[in-house]
């Protein structure tokens, strides 16, 4: 293995290019662990976020304005703001201070992604025909059963890829974590930096695996809805 | 077996029904005519209030629709809705769209339900498309699993919003043969369609509509034959 690196290390300083392999080779280990981080805490927001939408998305549909309001404007808030701001409101004041800088970003995502997937769920539910309810209903279904039986079952399988694109976009807004310094994959990238004040190495390799991952999300996105299709 | 007192439903600021009183007798099969935008579905649909009444009353089998403290759901059940657009639910297989509403509303056990469904799909000519999804039926054969499914509640009334309106010319007769049936058997229907041969053959009493008023209503070779209205006539005229 070394001697493979060494051999394209070589190959790289006869053409010419300035690029030193065994920065990344010796920061391997902790981009490897700020990907599991990024993985946990990408997991961890879109799958808090999804029970808060969920409930959120359901609130917003409420008949009574009054219940809705809050709704409304917590939608507003997160999708109508920075990140990167409610990032800083969350972890500096918001969580007690001395919490872990990766429950201020897991916290963060959850609070930030429940916004677009409350607007998911609503726009899912709106998008099924008003007869499928209205024949339910003629059955004698109650509203949860109608909910439960017919309207959810359909609505889910068009909100799948756009969740799924929410995700891609949550897993990449993670790195924004590196600026309170939580240790996953963007915060490693920068901690090299800050050692060996080289830019391409550090910064290159943590977008490939940036890459890797959205990529690789895309795929299984396509496949889930190429099988819905043709069900 | 319905009795409608008065009845005036509203959109905001658009009055649609103005003032409808008619009595609906058990097995009687009334006919609801009338140019589009008259109001004939809003009228079906307050009889089961899939939309909600503005003023006026509604009474099915003597209990008011309009009192807060009905069960709509449980009258519902003894009314049953057939659409002008089917309604199957695409994620249910035709057996399942029957059985569905029998296991969640009427709460039949399983192997119940299916035997019912089964007997329903005989009695519509579909024993053969049990277990395949609406999407490859053609709108005839949707149309007849839609009244299945509505059958299987074991519903008292039946409504019919145009049911043959959105089908092909050659797919209408299989439809209307159902109803026919139906309306043999004893059925409480009340069918808005513009199958006049239809409403000849089966209806007892046929119910012009226009602009939310129920403008006049007789049997209806007596309609037909000899409208005393107008605006039944201008009607009549158009599409006779
Ligand atoms: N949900 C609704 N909101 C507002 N207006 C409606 C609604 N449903 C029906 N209308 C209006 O009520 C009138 C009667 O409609 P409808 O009962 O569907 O007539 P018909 O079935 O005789 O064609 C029309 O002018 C229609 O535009
Ligand atoms: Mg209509």
């Amino acid at each position: 293995m070394n001697d493979f690196i060494l051999v394209i290390q070589d190959m790289l300083d006869t053409v010419g290019i300035d690029f030193k392999l065994n920065i990344i080779v010796e920061y391997l280990p902790f981009f490897l662990r700020g990907t599991l981080i990024t993985i946990g805490v990408s997991l961890a927001g879109i799958f808090i976020g999804m029970v808060l939408g969920l409930f959120i998305g359901m609130g917003k549909m409420a008949k009574s304005w009054i219940i809705k309001l809050p709704f409304v404007w917590y939608v507003n808030f997160f999708r109508g703001t920075p990140l990167l701001v409610q990032l800083f409101i969350i972890h500096f004041a918001v969580m007690p201070s001395g919490s872990s800088t990766i429950a201020s970003l897991i916290v963060t995502l959850s609070l930030n992604s429940a916004a677009y997937v409350a607007e998911i769920f609503r726009a899912g539910i709106k998008s099924i025909d008003r007869g499928q309810a209205e024949a339910a209903h003629s059955l004698g279904m109650n509203k949860v059963q109608v909910m439960r039986y017919v309207v959810l079952p359909q609505a889910s399988k068009r909100m799948i890829p756009p969740l799924g694109n929410e995700f891609i976009v949550l897993l990449k807004d993670s790195s924004l974590g590196a600026i309170i310094a939580a240790p996953e994959l963007l915060y490693w990238g920068r901690a090299a930096t800050g050692q060996y004040y080289r830019v391409w190495e550090p910064y290159l390799t943590v977008a490939l695996i940036y890459l890797m991952l959205t990529l690789s999300l895309t795929y299984v996105l396509n496949y889930v809805e190429r099988r819905l299709d043709t069900e | 077996m319905i009795s409608v007192k008065n009845l005036k439903k509203s959109f905001g600021k658009l009055e649609v029904l103005k003032d409808i009183s008619i009595d609906i007798h058990p097995q009687e099969v009334v006919v609801v005519i009338g140019p589009s935008g008259s109001g004939k579905s809003t009228f079906l649909r307050c009889l089961n209030l899939i939309e909600s009444i503005t003023e006026g009353h509604v009474y099915i089998e003597g209990v008011d629709l309009t009192d807060k403290k009905t069960d709509i759901n449980n009258i519902r059940t003894e009314v049953g809705m057939v659409f002008q657009q089917f309604n199957l639910f695409p994620h249910k297989t035709v057996l399942e769209n029957i059985v569905l509403p029998m296991m969640v509303v009427r709460k039949w056990n399983k192997a119940d339900s299916k035997e019912k469904a089964y007997a329903l799909l005989e009695k519509v000519g579909l024993s053969d498309k049990a277990d395949v999804y609406p999407d490859s039926l053609s709108g005839g054969q949707k149309q007849r699993v839609a009244i299945a499914r509505a059958l299987g509640m074991e519903p008292k009334i039946m409504l019919f919003d145009e049911p043959t309106s959105a089908l092909d010319p050659e797919m209408v007769g299989e439809v209307l043969e159902v109803m026919k049936q139906l309306a043999k058997e004893g059925m409480t229907m009340v069918v808005v369609t513009h199958e006049m041969g239809f409403a000849r053959e089966v209806g007892d009493r046929v119910v012009f509509m226009d602009e939310g008023v129920l403008v006049e209503e007789n049997e209806p070779s007596e309609l037909f034959g000899n409208p005393q209205n107008e605006r039944t006539q201008a009607f009549l005229s158009k599409i006779l």
